[in-house]
This record gives structure tokens, sequence and C-alpha cells, in this order.
């Protein structure tokens, strides 16, 4: 009874996760860090009203999970994931240039970059 | 099988720190010109994190397309609308408590299946091939496995290209309606 009440406390998946570490540096590490700057990244998507600065956590969000891919390539000991993030950098690249030509276009248009102020798909 | 050599602890606990520091600096910075720099140095401590993946080729990549063009490309975007000192508003707490439990759910989400269904606890790292021979096989692989998709991606800048300079065009009644010049820079 208090073993199976202790190791459900254990089952808290932060404490878990923390405890489950390994002492030297392992993938485990790796994808650990690339969901916490992914959550960073999704965190300033949702808070953030400038357009801009939801933009920049939106590239945060892509390179967290290219840090992940890397990971995993040097772990198993294959260069596919390698090459991948080779290919999303590259169309990370022609997107944020799209994506800032579209946003100063809107600036034009409208003379904000607010997001609040952008309603006009709204009603 | 063997593990090269212990991977290297401090460097990657000061890496990390410094990516999520920067990361976070990102997200609280009310000022979008800070928010940018932050960014530059979260790519700068990712970078150093591929360098410890030996992922070499990447590392650079990663310096030269994300920080050299990217960045810059932010910064030059930011200083152009000239936005002042960032929100004008009230910071905003019911929108920061909500986002900032949904971003902990996604977090715990993530963290919880890695620890419930990964079976990579175990997982050594293997053994790679001679440093200094990476070039080679990006090479080699985007010549032969991957060729489709370096077309595909050579098209897609192309395309890129085109509507950038499309989008950046001066419309020729700037100053006119408002209402009209969406659907008038559509036309050719």
């Amino acid at each position: 009874m208090i073993f199976s009440l202790s190791s459900s406390i254990f089952h808290f998946p932060l404490a878990l996760a923390v405890t489950s570490l390994p002492a030297e540096v392992g993938i485990n590490h790796y994808l650990l860090l690339s969901a916490l700057l992914f959550a960073i990244g999704f965190f300033g998507v949702l808070l953030r009203r400038n357009t801009l600065v939801v933009y920049l956590c939106l590239e945060l969000m892509l390179s967290a999970s290219t840090l992940a891919a890397v990971a995993f390539s040097r772990f198993n000991g294959t260069m596919d994931g390698n090459i991948f993030v080779f290919f999303i950098i590259t169309v990370a690249a022609a997107e944020v240039a799209v994506g800032l030509a579209i946003i100063v276009a809107l600036f034009r248009l409208r003379h904000t970059v607010q997001l609040e102020e952008l309603t006009g798909l709204k009603y | 099988m063997t593990p090269l050599q212990p991977m290297a602890e401090f460097p990657f606990y000061f890496f990390a720190f410094l990516t999520v520091l920067a990361a976070a600096g990102v997200v609280v910075n009310r000022n979008a010109v800070n928010a940018a720099l932050c960014l530059l140095l979260s790519f700068m401590g990712m970078a150093a994190l591929f360098v410890l993946l030996e992922a070499y080729f990447l590392a650079v990549l990663q310096v030269l397309v994300y920080a050299g063009a990217v960045a810059v490309l932010f910064l030059f975007v930011i200083m152009l609308f000239d936005v002042k000192g960032g929100d004008p508003r009230k910071p905003y707490q019911k929108v920061a408590a909500v986002s900032g439990l949904l971003a902990l759910a996604l977090l715990i989400t993530g963290v919880l299946s890695l620890a419930k269904h990964s079976q990579l606890t175990a997982a050594a790292p293997v053994a790679t091939t001679v440093v200094g021979s990476d070039l080679k096989d990006y090479g080699y692989l985007l010549f032969t496995k991957y060729l489709l998709p370096v077309e595909m991606t050579g098209f897609l800048l192309l395309i890129a290209m085109l509507g950038v300079a499309m989008l950046g065009r001066k419309q020729e009644k700037e100053t006119g309606d408002r209402g009209d010049s969406l659907s008038e820079s559509r036309v050719p």
C-alpha cells in the first residue's frame, strides 16, 4: 500500500524524467532540451501580440525540432536525420523570407503589426 | 558499438542553459529588437549543441543561415517598422496564465511520453565515421538517395524568390483607398 503510494507519487512526469536520466549526457537530455525549447516557443506564440515576435517564436519552435532530429541521427549512427535538418534549414530560410515579405506588405496596408488590430478575417 | 568517448557534460549543460535562457529572453522581452538579439544568441547556443552532437556541417549551416541570414532579416524588418518599445498596452495576466498553462501541459505531455514509451534509455552513442569525412557523406546522400528532394528544394527556393519579389513590389496606388490595394496587388 505504502509502496504503491510512493511509486504513484514518483510517477509524476517531471520527477520521473529527472530520476530516469543517467549520469552522462545521452539522447534523453537532448530530447528534454528540445521539448523545453519547443514549449518556450509555443508559450511565446500564445503570449505575444506583435506579429514579428510571434514569428520569432515560431522560428524558435522549428529550430528546437531540428535539435531533436540531429540528436536522433547522432545516437542512431545514421546520416538521414542530418540530411533532413539540412532540408529543414533550407526551407526555413525560404519560409522566413516569404513570411517577412507578407508582414511587410501587411504593415504597408494596415500600418500596424499588432495582432489584436488585425481583425479583418474575424467578422 | 562502444561509445567513443564520454560525452562532455559541462559544455552540454552550459550551452543548454544558454540556449534556454536566450529562448526565454525572446518570449519575455518587450522590445522586439532585444527579442531578435536573444533569438540570435539562442541560435548560436544551438549551433554549439550541434557541435557537441558531432554535426559540424549543420553547426556551420546554423550559424550561416539562421544567425547570419534569418536573424539579420528579422532585425532589418523590425528596424524598418520602427516599433517603439514593444507593446504599448498593459501586461495581460489572463492570457499569460492560460498560455503558460498550455505550454506547461505540452511540455509535461512530451516528457511523459518520453519517460513512458521511450526505449532509448540504454542508447549509447554509436560510433560514427571518421571526423572530417562528414561533408562527403552529405554530398553522396544528397546526390543519390535524396536527389528528388534536392530538386524540389531548388524549385521551392525559386518560387520563394519569385513570391518575395512579387510581394515586395511597389504598388501604384499606395496612398489611395486601402481596401482595394490587396486585391490589386495580386494582378501582375
